[in-house]
């Protein structure tokens, strides 16, 4: 079995999804399985149209900061959450949505980008997922 | 066996070693996949990816305009 990478997605922020999906895929190129597991404020960027709308962790400055970065993010080239989800997934990456989040926040299935999802799960999900794992994250 | 080519010129992190790791996914053994780029940091990473993946490294060829070529066979 390949080594593997887990990681736990609670934040919803701009900037730390990046973080989550540049491991998650850089984990995949170099050979490893890697799931994501996203829990609260992480789970509101599986939303329809949720991905690009965290705010930046830091110096988000009413929404200020985070345009000055994304334009200079957009200058190096650097791409799109949108695109390296859909690299995630076709890597064979697994985005796993945390059920009692939705319960708590009342959100459906049928808010979510269902097509990103292949598991709904709890901390058994997770515990099952990270006890194989070399590599695990809380972001 | 074929000789396919990776154009990442002007990519940067992680998109070089995604699309090398989806062009050796496509490979078939034996072929040979040329990366082409400019991301220095990838030029350090993709021979790691590719020794993890217990894949045979060619030859790592510098350009005078910064642009890389790492030759794997698969």
């Amino acid at each position: 079995m390949a080594d593997k990478a887990t990681i736990v997605v609670h934040s919803g922020d701009y900037d730390k999804i990046y973080s989550a999906l540049i491991i998650g895929t850089g984990a995949l190129a170099m050979g490893m399985e890697a799931s994501l597991y996203f829990t609260f404020w992480g789970l509101q960027r599986l939303k329809k149209n949720g991905l690009e709308r965290g705010p930046l962790s830091k110096m988000h400055m009413l929404g200020l900061g985070k345009w000055m970065i994304r334009r200079r993010m957009q200058k190096a080239n650097v791409a799109k959450l949108e695109t390296l989800m859909r690299e995630f997934r076709d890597l064979g990456g697994k985005v796993i949505a945390c059920e009692m989040t939705m319960e708590i926040m009342g959100v459906g299935k049928e808010d979510l980008r269902e097509d990103w999802i292949d598991e709904y799960g709890a901390v058994g999900a997770y515990v099952q997922e990270a006890k194989d794992s070399k590599i695990t994250l809380f972001i | 066996m074929a000789h396919i080519v990776v154009d990442v010129k002007g990519e940067t992190c992680p998109i070089p070693l995604i699309e090398t790791r989806k062009a050796l996914r496509k490979a078939a053994e034996g072929d040979v996949v040329e990366v082409v780029g400019t991301h220095q940091a990838s030029k350090r990473e993709i021979p790691m990816a590719v020794k993890n993946l217990g894949l045979q490294l060619l030859d790592i060829t510098d350009a005078d305009d910064g642009t890389w070529r790492i030759r794997i066979r698969k």
